[in-house]
């Protein structure tokens, strides 16, 4: 089966190189968007998301990537985050702790600050097993 | 007294030797600085390559963005010099390179009747202006060795912020660009606004030819895509900045300890030397005075016995 190369990168390093089957992500105001090998050329916003990556061997890794671009052009998904988070690198404790405390701050008044805090603890709780799950038993 | 001048080398050699093993340490710790920063530099690369590639592509797709990032301002009123330097001292002419290079760009603006506007990163760049009176827009510091993502935004934030606010007209960077562990270089690099010749004048490799500038779908329209992206695009140049600078502050640094430590060395043994002799000299005036004192005691006939003393080959 087609694979395609797709690469996680961030600032400060390059968090995941390699080959996949399936990109989904989240484009700013577009919608959820999935990517297979042989992609017409792309270009998009990201929105802070929980995006999934289904390797060749049918594994699917998450990664919570909070904002940034993505490219499609060649056959090659890159994806460019300031922040970028793998799944198996996400304190769940911490980000379902952040996503109480924005939800809480949120019923009391509506402020960006909250709402961005809110939608990345969602991200990182969803990359790691889902909203409600308490354990990484998702997959 | 003559054991006097022995004693005050004496404390001299100690000091220097403390001294040394204190620049010995300072040299080791850089060089191995140097590698990690070194690794820094190169891990930061696949992100601003791929990020000039989509600016580029984006441009090239005619990306019509009203952002002030990528138009400029007719006419430089005010120039914002980013000054990259270090948060201590000791490296050499590190500091010294970047703040002359600066103040070079800073006076002949002043000449030309224009403004300017200093960005210090680094607590030595900001004592420099600072004691010579220049007036300093912000400062950032405390993280010269080791810097981060998050620190590149800072800076980034604030200097887009004041761009925008129609501060500066103009942004440029001023860093030492870090060739390898034995050249490093100062440079001026134009940050703000990014216009063709900024864009493909980054640090990153000139990425290779972008094939038939591919006609891309973009989601959203390309002038927000390009909005969101400018500033992550100025913050990465920022931070490829930071690393450089990190990377030859401590070449600087490793250096500078270095040829401290040898001339540790070198006037140890010289002073030394001159101890040695001092000590031989007391030595040999000691015995003078125990002979003069002796032949004074006995008289004439002790004269012919005392030059069957041998004076000269004494060691130590």
């Amino acid at each position: 089966m087609a694979t395609m190369q797709v690469e996680v990168v961030s600032p400060e390093r390059v968090l995941f190189s390699g080959e996949a089957k399936q990109v989904i992500t989240r484009t700013l105001g577009g919608g959820e968007i999935a990517f297979l090998p042989g992609h017409a050329p792309f270009l998009g916003a990201l929105t802070e998301c929980h995006t999934r990556i289904t390797l060749a061997d049918e594994t699917v890794m998450d990664v919570a990537v909070h904002g940034g671009f993505v490219q499609v052009s060649g056959n090659k998904v890159s994806l460019l985050s300031d922040i970028a988070e793998l799944g198996d690198e996400i304190d769940r404790d911490r980000a379902q702790r952040a996503h109480e405390a924005a939800e809480e701050l949120l019923r009391k008044e509506h402020d960006a600050e909250a709402v961005s805090a809110l939608s990345r603890a969602h991200a990182r709780l969803m990359a790691t097993g889902g909203l409600t799950g308490t354990s990484q038993a998702a997959h | 007294m003559a054991g006097g001048q022995e004693r005050i080398l004496r404390g001299r050699i100690r000091s220097v030797q403390a001294t040394k093993k204190i620049t010995r340490a300072m040299e080791l710790i850089a060089a191995s600085r140097i590698v990690k920063a070194q690794q820094r530099v190169a891990a930061a690369v696949p992100y601003s390559e791929q990020i000039t590639e989509v600016v580029k592509d984006l441009a090239a797709a005619g990306g019509a963005s009203q952002s002030p990032l990528l138009a400029g301002r007719g006419e430089v009123r005010t120039t914002a010099y980013v000054v990259i330097g270090a948060d201590r001292g000791l490296c050499g002419g590190y500091n010294a390179g970047v703040q002359r290079a600066a103040e070079g760009e800073v006076k002949s603006d002043v000449l030309d009747g224009k403004d300017y506007a200093l960005v210090t990163v680094g607590r030595k760049a900001e004592g420099y202006f600072r004691f010579r009176g220049y007036t300093i827009a912000k400062v950032f510091g405390g993280f010269s060795d080791t810097p981060t993502y998050a620190h590149a935004r800072d800076i980034g934030q604030d200097v887009i912020a004041r761009y925008t606010a129609g501060e500066f007209d103009r942004v440029e960077l001023v860093y030492t660009r870090f060739i390898s562990a034995g050249s490093q270089e100062v440079v001026l690099r134009p940050l703000v606004p990014l216009d063709r010749e900024t864009v493909t004048g980054g640090d990153g490799k000139p990425t290779p030819t972008d094939g038939a500038a591919a006609d891309y779908e973009f989601e959203p329209d390309p002038g927000t895509i390009l909005d969101t992206l400018l500033p992550r695009y100025v913050e990465a140049r920022i931070y490829a900045a930071l690393l450089n600078a990190a990377a030859s502050e401590h070449a600087f640094r490793q250096r500078a300890m270095k040829s401290a430590t040898d001339n540790a060395e070198e006037l140890i043994k010289s002073l030394s030397r001159v101890m040695n002799r001092a000590r031989q000299d007391s030595i040999t005036t000691e015995i003078m005075e125990i002979v003069s004192g002796s032949e004074a005691l006995s008289g004439g006939k002790a004269v012919r016995q005392v030059k069957l003393v041998d004076l000269g080959p004494i060691e130590n």
